[in-house]
């Protein structure tokens, strides 16, 4: 990837990350740790990747995106807002009585949301559907799904892993956020999915481990994807929970909580020096 | 009664299925590897590129048919009511109606009349589940002639609709002059002293209870209550006005069904007596189906008295 590129998408993720502390202070709640974690990801998605147009969000052939994590709400939001699908403003009214950001993601609320999601391990079926209609129109639109490694434990993911690979659904992509925590602990502490790799390779994936911080890597991990053909692909990133917020990384009490006022100005303060120094 | 058709309405569904198949392009149907005993497979037979077999994973299938729906098609998916209201429960409540998806759930194999399988496959707690949620439309037809007409009727309909049917063979109740339109409840008998409303295989139960308490001297009205959500509020109060009393049958638990419903809607205008035939808060068993309704009190018989009883604590208000 071009210098000039990979530094745009960084922007992009350290904005997203700002929208995601802003959007959590202001609403009391919600889910920084695994918002923080995904990003980059989501950075390189929504500034790159996908063919998406802010003008028409229901456009028939665009790429689709399903946040089955769906308590990541507050990246997507911000990565949806920061490329135009609604006011950045509007961030601060998350999880408020009035609000259309409600605490999961509702397609029918907001624009650019393709599915509604919070139900953990039902958005993974759901993006199996959207490839299913891709393939039916001729490969028309690419599906991207993030999953949380805890969300492994569910056994819905697993029926759509299964079902995906025996329709050999190569339109979709599925990335699993392995920050290694979950709420009650690590996922080695409660109820481990590992080996996550061997997991999805056993089910008929293409599988790709990558660093999901590194734009470098999942750039190579989306156009692995993109090349294989009559098999999904699952993408392994390794993450750190709370990403580029000091006091919050690695730490599982920050899956769902947000900063008071003295964290906040903490949290604001680090992301606008990472902001100034790539600017600089 | 030699001439009388027998239909299970799960055959009547297959067979709208493929009629709707050839009407419109844009459906699909899904089903959990049980398309020979829901009937989808008629439908696999005529448009197999149109048919998806999701395997034995219920949850996986209602948000495949959510993504499906999203992108415009119109899904019909099957399996048995247990595993379909019951199993995929939190996935047609999140997936289908939070998100207010086009997609009808054939839901077949409904109540006792499943027969030999037993209480693990007899469900009798669906119309309970899927009533507690926002916007879905629920329809249970008496018969084939309805049931065709309720698949059709399903797929000009926005959003879910759930779709009961049965497994056993049930006697033709309408003609072909019968007109269905969902959300309508339809008089089949007029009467002054009782309102028995039925739904499903009850219907024509009741059609020989009224019979039944014509020679005991009582005269019964009947309502069809095909829709049990949204319920036909109207039809219900005026039952309630007319008649002062009201019986309601059903081939479902007592609890939760067109029993409450109904109560619901008379307690809030019209307060009369309701009593409620129906699975009384118990599991199914084996047994051949036609045996276990009567065992369960679900015939016109037990219709019959429950409107003697219904009549009587009228007249001592």
């Amino acid at each position: 990837m071009d210098q000039s590129k990979k530094q745009r998408l960084k922007i992009e993720a350290v904005k997203i990350r700002q929208g995601i502390i802003e959007s959590t202070y202001r609403a009391k709640s919600g889910h920084p740790g695994g918002s923080l974690s995904i990003a980059d990801l989501l950075s390189y998605l929504y500034f790159h990747e996908m063919k998406i147009d802010p003008a028409e969000p229901k456009k028939a052939d665009r790429d689709r995106f399903v946040l089955s994590k769906g308590h990541a709400a507050p990246a997507l939001y911000a990565a949806l807002a920061n490329r135009g699908f609604f006011p950045v403003e509007d961030l601060k009214t998350l999880r408020k009585t009035d609000s259309y950001l409600q605490g999961h993601p509702n397609m029918n609320y907001v624009p650019g949301v393709d599915m509604s999601t919070g139900s953990l391990g039902q958005g993974i079926s759901a993006a199996v559907g959207f490839a299913l209609a891709s393939k039916r129109q001729g490969d028309l639109f690419r599906v991207y799904a993030v999953l949380g490694d805890g969300e492994l434990e569910e056994g819905e993911v697993w029926e759509a892993a299964m079902f995906a690979a025996a329709k050999k659904l190569d339109t979709l992509t599925v990335f699993v956020d392995n920050n290694n925590l979950q709420i009650d602990g690590s996922l080695e502490e409660v109820n481990s999915p590992e080996p996550i790799p061997e997991k999805f390779a056993a089910f008929g994936f293409r599988t790709i481990v990558i660093d999901g911080h590194d734009f470098d890597q999942i750039e190579v991990a989306i156009e692995e994807a993109k090349r294989t053909k009559d098999q999904p692909t699952a993408v392994i990133m390794k993450t750190v929970k709370g990403k580029d917020v000091s006091y919050m990384e690695n730490q599982v009490n920050w899956h769902g909580a947000a900063p008071k006022d003295e964290q906040y100005q903490i949290a604001m303060n680090e992301l606008d020096a990472i902001l100034k120094a790539l600017e600089a | 009664m030699a001439d009388v058709i027998r239909t299970a309405t799960r055959d009547a569904y297959g067979k709208a299925l493929v009629e709707l198949g050839a009407i419109d392009p844009n459906v699909l149907v899904l089903d959990a590897d049980l398309a020979a005993a829901t009937k989808t497979g008629m439908f696999k037979k005529a448009y197999p590129d149109r048919f998806i077999d999701c395997g034995i994973a219920e949850g996986n299938m209602i948000g495949v048919a959510a993504g499906l729906a999203a992108s415009g098609y119109t899904v019909f998916c099957s399996s048995f009511a247990m595993f379909a209201a019951g199993r995929a429960f939190e996935q047609i409540r999140n997936s289908l109606g939070y998100t207010h998806l086009n997609v009808k759930i054939g839901a077949t194999h409904a109540g006792v009349s499943v027969g030999e399988d037993g209480a693990s496959h007899q469900c009798c707690e669906d119309i309970g589940l899927m009533r507690t949620i926002p916007g879905m439309t629920i329809v249970n037809p008496a018969d084939d002639v309805e049931a065709r007409l309720a698949v059709l009727a399903a797929a000009k309909t926005q959003g879910p609709v759930y779709l009961r049917f049965g497994r056993l063979a049930v006697p033709r109740v309408f003609d072909e002059n019968y007109r269905f339109e969902i959300g309508k409840g339809v008089y089949l008998n007029e009467g002054v002293d009782v309102t028995i409303i039925a739904t499903g295989l009850l219907v024509e139960r009741a059609v020989a209870a009224v019979e039944l308490l014509k020679a005991r001297g009582i005269s019964a009205a009947l309502i069809n209550m095909a829709t049990i959500k949204p319920l036909d509020r109207e039809i219900v109060l005026d039952a309630a006005k007319k008649t002062g009393c009201i019986v309601t049958a059903e081939e479902h638990n007592i609890i939760g069904g067109l029993g409450s419903a109904v109560a619901e809607a008379v307690a809030e205008t019209l307060p009369v007596p309701v009593l409620r035939v129906g699975v009384e808060d118990a599991f199914g068993r084996s047994g051949p189906a036609l045996e276990l309704l009567d065992l369960y009190g679900l015939n016109a018989e037990h219709i019959s008295d429950a409107a003697v009883r219904a009549v009587a604590m009228k007249n001592s208000l």
